[in-house]
């Protein structure tokens, strides 16, 4: 394990030498010999692991917006996503949608009553196969070995190819600069700048640390996330029990939000 | 190739004469007038600890470069804990590990970068605390 | 050879200073997007691609159709266009410029552009668009330049020019298949979704390329002492009339598959753009002013009496190039996004801060395209010796 992650920041170092003339640190590295041993990165020891996060949403425990709004509350909270007026300038990660929007190609007239007025959870689905990440020119956006669909704000050159690409809609650009719109700034999680695209990241960051995504921490069970690729996972356990769907699963997408109705 | 005669040689030379001039017109202006390197001011919490996360040699001159690293493994593969030279762990994080200790961003930041005339693009996402008390 | 777009009359220079003037407010307005970011457009979450993507792919394809005059003089000998060949290369030039330009004014951190490069990206079809377009608008300034000189220099032209002239054939019909691969490979807009797309686009290049070139000659004519030459322009006629034809061919085909197989995600994006969707129809009326011009222009092209009759050919290439205009730079795009993948109907409209960096852009190249065509045109006057 430390080997190998030993291995692939040496070998990200020589890569970003490239361009970036990292070769003053390899060189340091390289003197710092002796005794001393060359630094090194590694995860940190109680992050959570997995194969392929997913997140399983079971709708039937939610009545109204109201039973939503904690999870959007917390999540643009601690992302620092601002909230602008303009409705064309909105950034979003996490927000409700209705049946006949969110499932557009499996709605019909006749649903029933619960289903028709329910707010559907929207958000990323970290597809399998991203078609973003596929149009994207800088590898900004980028698939995890867990599955997670990430951005890297500091590349992104803000062509919206990957917003185009999206079938789900869930990519924000934003349009001007992001601060003066949010009213409490977490200290502890960036913020973005104008010009770069951004969307929901699994919270990846708590992921990092130990935590499961704050959304489902306060779901009150509503929302349980884990590993696609093992069999004893909550979420397996949810999708073997129950009947889910995904969105426009025609597509072949394969997006890890699952919900079940 | 038949030789060609140059036209307007007075004109030409002139023009050479004054582009030369508006080039080094900048270096003229402050020859002589360098200014002091800036005095960096270590908060008590940086001055506490003695050691960066690499020496100060280290870091003075490749703070940059162990910065995009750190982004680069942090953000494209999930790595956060950077281990130093001498075997100690530290979050890889701008906001929560450097200004942690450096909590005087406009003191030691700043100054320097001023002085050398760069413009980092770090805080046009990364909060420092005390910017938005 | 520079220097001969350096001399002109009064009214050449008049011509200039304009151009600069649009170009300074254009500029200007750019600035202004630079600090506040892309807001100051009328683009949005849903509609992320607006005016700047929009006339970019047409003029990809006015770049494209260049082709149309180098191909029949260099593979198969038609003599009559070596005359013009040289304007349809710089035409493209200009084009291609523009083109860049409008990628660069829609990025939201421009300063990163040369991440592309730094990064190379080969499954996104964005790198690839880079390295036609690049490629293509260098070989044309290569072949062009070599080609002219060669003529003002009464020699042959290098024998080097001829694989990179062979070259830029399939070139000219890459650089629009892979501009229509970046919308129809795209899994969830309906409207792009189509194999059509990229032959849609090549056959409305070929019609508003060639027809902005006749115009592009006859103004030649007009005021300079070089003259391209009827027989050129009755056989670019042809090459309008065909293309604009195969143009409204290829659309009802692909009106037809969306309408009798009535899947909503390719309809609603067609209801939407001709008969309004939700109550929002603002293209509606554009789409209609499209479809009849290009019904009058196939009209007067067909007509052999309109098409030899140069003023009704004039109101053809005019008609085309609208029609074309509006149908891949008006609509094509926010076509495209409306509704979204949620199905929700936000409209488009561009802003004029939007439109004011767009003529901008298109008055750069404008002002390539007349010092090169200046250019190309005294070197013609020179070896005719009517100068």
């Amino acid at each position: 394990m430390e080997e190998s992650s030993r291995r692939t920041f040496l070998k990200l170092a020589g890569f970003s030498a490239l361009g970036l003339g990292a070769k003053p640190v390899l060189d340091a590295f390289a003197s710092s010999g002796g005794v001393q041993s060359k630094p090194m990165v590694m995860k940190g020891e109680k992050a959570l692991q997995a194969k392929r996060w997913a997140l399983v949403i079971d709708t039937r425990k939610f009545k109204s917006e109201k039973d939503l709004e904690p999870m959007i509350e917390v999540c643009h909270k601690i992302h620092n996503v601002p909230k602008l007026e303009n409705k064309r300038h909105e950034i979003k990660w996490l927000w409700t949608e209705e049946f006949k929007h969110i499932f557009s190609s499996q709605t019909h007239d006749f649903l029933d009553e619960r289903v028709k007025d329910l707010p559907f959870l929207t958000l990323c689905n970290h597809c399998e196969k991203p078609a973003c990440v596929r149009a994207c020119p800088t590898k900004a956006t980028f698939k995890r070995a867990d599955g997670i669909v990430l951005m890297d704000f500091h590349r992104c050159i803000g062509c919206r190819f990957c917003m185009a690409a999206c079938p789900y809609g869930s990519r924000s650009f934003n349009f001007r600069d992001p601060r003066p719109f949010i009213k409490e700034t977490n200290l502890k999680f960036p913020t973005r700048m104008k010009g770069v695209v951004e969307k929901c990241n699994f919270c990846a960051e708590r992921l990092a640390v130990g935590k499961i995504p704050a959304c489902v921490e306060v779901s009150k069970g509503a929302l349980a996330f884990g590993d696609l690729g093992d069999s004893k996972s909550k979420v397996r356990e949810l999708l073997s029990s129950n009947f889910t769907i995904r969105r426009k699963p025609a597509l072949g997408a394969g997006p890890s939000v699952f919900y079940i109705v | 190739m038949p030789k060609k005669k140059m036209y307007d040689r007075g004109k030409v030379f002139a023009g050479l004469a004054v582009f030369v001039v508006l080039l080094i017109f900048p270096f003229l202006l402050n020859l002589g007038k360098a200014a002091p390197a800036p005095e960096l001011k270590l908060s008590d919490k940086a001055k506490a600890a003695k050691e960066c996360v690499e020496s100060k040699a280290y870091m003075t001159a490749n703070h940059m470069q162990l910065l995009n690293e750190w982004r680069e493994t942090v953000v494209r593969n999930a790595q956060r804990v950077y281990v130093n030279s001498s075997g100690k762990k530290f979050e890889m994080s701008l906001s929560n590990t450097c200004l942690d200790c450096h909590t005087e961003k406009a003191e030691f930041c700043d100054k320097c970068h001023n002085y050398a005339a760069v413009t980092p693009y770090c805080w046009d996402c990364h909060v420092d605390p005390k910017e938005t008390m | 050879m520079l220097e001969k777009a350096l001399k002109g009359n009064k009214q050449y220079y008049g011509w200039i200073a304009a151009l600069l003037v649009v170009i300074g407010v254009g500029f200007a307005c750019y600035l202004w997007q630079f600090q506040f970011g892309l807001g100051i457009t009328g683009m949005s979450r849903d509609v992320s691609w607006g005016f700047y993507i929009a006339q970019f792919t047409f003029l990809v394809g006015v770049a494209a159709s260049a082709v149309m005059v180098v191909l029949p003089y260099y593979l198969h000998n038609y003599k009559a266009f070596g005359r013009i060949t040289i304007l349809g290369e710089f035409l493209a030039v200009a084009s291609v410029t523009m083109c860049i330009l409008f990628i660069f004014v829609d990025l939201g951190q421009p300063t990163r552009v040369f991440n592309v490069l730094l990064h190379p990206t080969p499954n996104s079809v964005l790198f690839w668009d880079m390295i036609v377009l690049n490629g293509y608008l260098f070989l044309n300034i290569i072949i062009g330049w070599n080609v002219l000189e060669a003529e003002r220099n009464n020699v042959a032209p290098a024998a080097w020019l001829k694989p990179l002239i062979y070259l830029s054939i399939p070139w000219a019909v890459s650089i629009h298949t892979v501009t229509a691969f970046l919308y129809c490979g795209l899994p969830g807009r309906g409207f792009w979704l189509t194999a059509i797309l990229a032959p849609r686009f090549l056959s409305s290049a070929f019609a508003a390329g060639p027809a902005f070139l006749i115009l592009l000659c006859m103004l030649v004519r007009k005021l300079t002492k070089f003259d391209p030459g009827k027989e050129q322009i009755q056989s670019l006629a042809k090459v309008v009339a065909y293309a604009i034809c195969i143009n409204v061919f290829f659309f009802l085909c692909e009106v037809f598959v969306v309408f009798y197989s009535r899947i909503p995600e390719h309809m609603d994006h067609f209801i939407y753009l001709f008969a309004g969707l939700k109550g929002h129809s603002a293209l509606v009326p554009w789409m209609w002013a499209s479809m009849i011009l290009m019904g009058i222009s196939i009209i007067l092209l067909v007509n052999p009496a309109t098409r030899k009759n140069e003023t009704t050919l004039v109101a053809a290439c005019i008609t085309v190039f609208i029609g074309t205009w509006i149908d891949k730079g008006l609509g094509m795009i926010s076509g495209g996004f409306v509704p979204n993948p949620l199905h929700h109907v936000n409209e488009y409209v561009p802003t004029i801060p939007e439109l004011a960096i767009s003529i901008g852009v298109w008055a750069t190249g404008f002002l390539v395209l007349t010092a090169l065509f200046k250019i190309a045109v005294s070197i013609k006057e020179e070896v005719s010796g009517v100068s």
